[in-house]
């Protein structure tokens, strides 16, 4: 294991009081998630915590380790919410529980639980699923779509036939598939303006929730339990690629802005890359890696085969993350050169 | 070959030194076709064939190989046998030799064959040396059997998936229902190296039980006995 050197300044975070700041700080991106696509989400949500607090149990107690102390910590709750986030809300109930399983089970407590895993939890259930499903993980609900709550929770829990007309694209995937489909015919700005799944910036709605995540990351920043470092590097990242080929290119590169506001990007700068256990510890470290996660997000997110990127950037750069910490190790005060 | 020895390259080959699950070798073949129970017997059926003889082989042979140029002449054997074995696949199980690929020919790099020979036969009578080569392909088989099967379960719900090519008369089983959706990454390579690594723990798990029962209960003048009986 690697930290920053000592010393180090003593304050009050334990692990629960982390995790409850940072489901708090998810609270505005929910609030405009919910107001965007119904209460499916907030079905979404209980669906995961349930699951993740379920599957922790039985693991801490196969693994002998006491049970209510790291149940409490909510650890597993962060998890579960950023699963139901980043899944999409009409999905059926098994596909939330199958990927929160596959995060608690597989991705922490095989690899030593809180702490321990090389990987992000979340983002290897949302991988896992997306290679595994990929047709129900990419099924958004349509722009607009107004469904009263119950058509909503049959929908989930299988009770009601899945119908096309439900599901669309994310702004993301439309926009690749148009782009392809007319093999040059089509610039950006003709497509933002007259398709209605667009909004100001970015995806209609979306972009709100996307602003969401902002503020709750914002405020996880100045409660000082994030670091500017990695959220700034990431969207330093996206937007450079992104600026550089909408300059190139603008009928063919959607603007920084659009990339900024779209997909995971923001849920992914402010509460993924941020982890402190699967990412990187030291300062430039965590510049590193949130610039090469940000760069490996928009090139899988354009020319690669899914809708966002954001995930297995992520997941990448998890790979890389000791690496790049033991290269960045900070000078001790007093001493010359690298202590290593 | 006494019993003793007998019995001892059997436990060796079908769990203790397990090619897959304690030596972890050949692990390429192993993960490629281990997508369903079918394909994963067959090319371990293939493998036992050409560990036997080549096995047998080197084994007669080992007294007459020059030391420093053993490796080429391990691995021609090998190739020979392989070829025998790759024609063969060819001519009667044309449909699944297509399906198996390039990993019949690739027996021959396998390093489980060329790890048994090295380490076996180049040193052992040859009777010995082709029970040890069938018995670490029958390890290999079983490794090869449960895995697929528990890929082909998650991954579509159903047992046996061309068997049809081996056994024209039988058909595949649908253990789970119809509309199961199939968790795909179980196909993928990711669910077989997912799947090995819980295989690999499960029997870390069995072998460290063991080993703690063997230590908590000191040997009793009853079970030396049994074991004694059970060697004889």
């Amino acid at each position: 294991m690697m930290f920053a050197p000592a010393p180090y300044l003593l304050k009050d975070a334990s692990v629960s009081l982390v995790m409850t700041q940072v489901c708090l700080a998810l609270i505005p991106g929910i609030a405009a998630y919910a107001w965007l696509v119904g209460p499916a989400i907030l079905v979404q949500l209980v669906i995961a915590s349930v699951t993740a607090i379920a599957a922790e149990a039985a693991m801490l107690k196969l693994r002998g380790k006491p049970l209510a102390m790291f149940l409490s910590d909510g650890s597993a709750i962060v998890t579960a919410w950023l699963i139901a986030l980043t899944f999409p809300p009409l999905a059926p109930w098994w596909l939330v529980v199958t990927g929160t399983l596959f995060a608690i089970v597989i991705a922490k407590h095989l690899y030593g639980g809180l702490g321990q895993n090389p990987f992000n939890p979340a983002m290897v259930a949302f991988a896992a699923c997306i290679v595994s499903f990929p047709a129900l993980m990419s099924q958004w609900p349509s722009v607009g779509l107004q469904m009263p709550f119950l058509d909503q929770l049959n929908v989930i829990l299988g009770l009601a036939p899945r119908v096309d007309a439900l599901s669309g694209a994310t702004p993301l995937d439309a926009m690749k598939t148009a782009l392809k489909l007319a093999e040059g015919q089509v610039d950006i700005a003709h497509l933002l303006a007259n398709q209605d799944i667009y909004g100001n910036f970015a995806g209609r709605g979306w972009e709100w929730v996307a602003i969401g995540y902002l503020l709750g990351g914002l405020w996880l920043w100045q409660r000082k339990l994030i670091t500017w470092h990695a959220p700034l590097a990431f969207i330093g990242g996206m937007v450079l690629i992104s600026g550089a080929l909408w300059l190139y290119q603008p009928a063919s590169f959607a603007n920084p802005l659009f990339h900024l506001l779209s997909g995971g990007t923001l849920l992914g700068a402010f509460f993924i890359i941020t982890d402190p256990v699967s990412g990187c510890t030291t300062p430039r470290g965590k510049l590193i890696f949130g610039f090469c996660a940000g760069l490996l997000a928009y090139i899988i997110r354009i020319f690669g085969g899914f809708p966002d990127g954001v995930a297995f950037a992520v997941l990448l750069m998890n790979l890389s993350a000791p690496l790049i910490d033991q290269l960045t190790q900070p000078r001790i005060f007093g001493m010359k050169g690298k202590q290593s | 070959m006494t019993r003793d020895e007998f019995s001892t390259i059997a436990y060796n080959g079908l769990w203790k030194q397990n090619t897959a699950l304690a030596q972890l070798l050949g692990l390429c073949p192993l993960l490629a076709v281990s997508t369903n129970i079918v394909n994963g017997v067959m090319l371990a059926l293939a493998t036992i064939i050409v560990m036997a003889l080549a096995n047998v082989a080197v084994a007669a042979l080992r007294n007459f190989i020059p030391h420093e140029i053993r490796i080429p002449v391990f691995i021609l054997i090998v190739a020979a046998l392989v070829t025998v074995v790759d024609l063969l696949f060819n001519a009667q199980l044309h449909e699944l030799y297509v399906v198996l690929g390039i990993f019949i020919p690739l027996i021959v790099t396998n390093c489980i064959v060329l790890a048994r020979v090295e380490a076996f036969a180049a040193k052992n009578p040859p009777l010995n040396s082709t029970v040890d080569g069938i018995f670490m392909g029958v390890g290999l088989l079983w490794t090869l059997a449960v895995l697929g099967a528990m890929r082909e379960l998650l991954g579509s719900g159903m047992l046996f998936t061309g068997i049809d090519m081996v056994f024209p008369s039988l058909s595949p089983i649908q253990v789970l229902p119809a509309d199961y959706p199939g968790l795909l990454i179980g196909l993928l390579p990711p669910g077989a190296f997912i799947l090995l690594g819980c295989m690999i723990a499960w029997k870390n798990w069995m072998d460290a039980r063991a080993a703690e029962r063997a230590k908590r209960r000191p040997p009793t003048p009853e079970v030396v006995a049994d074991t004694a009986e059970a060697g004889a």
